[in-house]
């Protein structure tokens, strides 16, 4: 029996791709009528096919895309912040009012002056940004100090206002009407509009308020 | 879908994370099922499937939006799948056995490395026996069988994904096939 035609092999995987002339077909079904050994070869190839395209189909696991989205790295704040305003625009409206006001507020109270600024009473000292009340003394008049420390060790005829500052009351101090530390309502309202800031908008981080001088 | 998939990519690339998901969703069966055809283990191909959609999402713009999704990223699952078939070491799972599955694994790696006896292979279910018999395919067919015959694709779209010209993967896949045969000759 002579040898068979070297392309007949070939023929057959045309044929299995789907690739195969008319005229090759036809010579590949013609030599296969008469060849057993190839209609064999050819009958293997196509149940190993046959046999692979049964193998059933395979899902992903359960909670797999929620895997791949936790561990996907940190998206950028830009994103979330422009998602989360475009979900909720009414909110995203009062939150953006709210810190504006509050930045408003915040450099209003902050950085107006920045200097210290003291009410004129003869008797008051002024070391650097400290003021003085003088044991012994007596101020008469309200007392107005900004962006500075209050030392009172004498005596103060009116109210004492400190603004952004800080105020110390020696045992001698005397102080005849009000005293109020506008820093500390003013922290409080900064610390409310931060708290509401951050309780609705959680991605946007307000100025700190810690700046404000001690 | 891909008109969709263009979409969720757009709104990735500008930053909205969440639109990924959607992408996950439509791609992960296919994904999943080509790691684990490739690598016969179901906890690899979880890992390697995992890997390859964190891979497209950091490499995103990277992707020419005029060509096919999913072409790119069959290539990014079938490379990380191929070097993990070479890094392989048989004890990183013969000891631990992964629930949930039906001795599969256990077959599938070991008989990447010695053919299991023929008694054994005809006990085995046609499931199983699918796998094992891709698994003992030469690694440069695996894939090009596991595209053309689980995944259905077509040749110019297998080409792409393993960026081999045409008659290359023509040929892997006709290799591949009579491995097969041979290795099936008494189905």
């Amino acid at each position: 029996m002579k040898p068979c035609p070297e392309e007949i092999v070939q023929y057959m995987h045309d044929y299995l791709d789907g690739e195969i002339t008319r005229r090759d077909e036809q010579i590949l079904k013609e030599h296969l009528e008469k060849c057993p050994d190839c209609q064999e070869h050819m009958d293997q190839l196509s149940r190993s096919v046959a046999f692979l395209s049964s193998a059933s189909h395979i899902e992903a696991p359960e909670g797999f895309s929620s895997r791949i989205m936790a561990s996907l790295p940190k998206e950028r704040q830009s994103a979330g912040l422009r998602r989360w305003f475009g979900r909720h625009p009414m909110l995203a409206a009062v939150a953006m009012f709210m810190l504006l006001a509050g930045i408003t507020l915040f450099s209003n109270f902050n950085t107006s002056d920045g200097q210290l600024a003291v009410s004129t009473q003869p008797n008051l000292v002024i070391e650097g940004n400290k003021v003085i009340v003088p044991e012994g003394e007596k101020v008469e008049g309200d007392l107005f100090v900004r962006n500075g420390e209050l030392h009172i060790e004498g005596e103060v005829e009116g109210d004492v206002t400190v603004i952004n500052g800080s105020k110390y009351m020696a045992s001698t101090a005397v102080v005849s009407g009000r005293i109020e530390e506008i820093d500390r309502a003013f922290e409080w309202l900064w610390y409310t509009i931060k708290s509401g800031i951050k309780d609705g908008l959680s991605v946007f981080e307000g100025p700190d308020a810690g700046d404000e001088e001690e | 879908m891909e008109d969709i998939v263009k979409k969720r990519i757009k709104q990735v690339l500008k930053g909205d994370q969440s639109a990924f998901e959607e992408i996950v969703s439509l791609y992960q069966n296919r994904l999943y099922q080509v790691c684990y055809r490739m690598l016969g283990n179901r906890h690899e191909a979880e890992d390697i499937a995992q890997e390859a959609f964190i891979r497209a999402y950091i490499n995103l713009h990277t992707f020419d939006q005029k060509r096919k999704f999913s072409t790119w990223l069959y290539r990014i699952a079938t490379n990380l799948c191929i070097d993990r078939i070479r890094k392989k070491k048989p004890d990183t799972f013969l000891d631990a056995p992964v629930p949930g599955t039906d001795g599969l694994d256990h077959y599938s790696s070991l008989a990447h490395d010695a053919p299991l006896p023929e008694e054994e292979v005809e006990k085995m279910e046609q499931q199983e026996r699918v796998q094992y018999e891709i698994s003992r395919l030469p690694d440069k067919y695996r894939s090009a069988i596991v595209l053309r015959y689980i995944e259905e694709l077509p040749l110019q779209e297998i080409s792409e994904i393993l960026e081999l010209p045409l008659g290359t993967v023509k040929t892997r896949i006709h290799r591949g096939r009579e491995a097969l045969r041979k290795q099936m000759k008494k189905l």
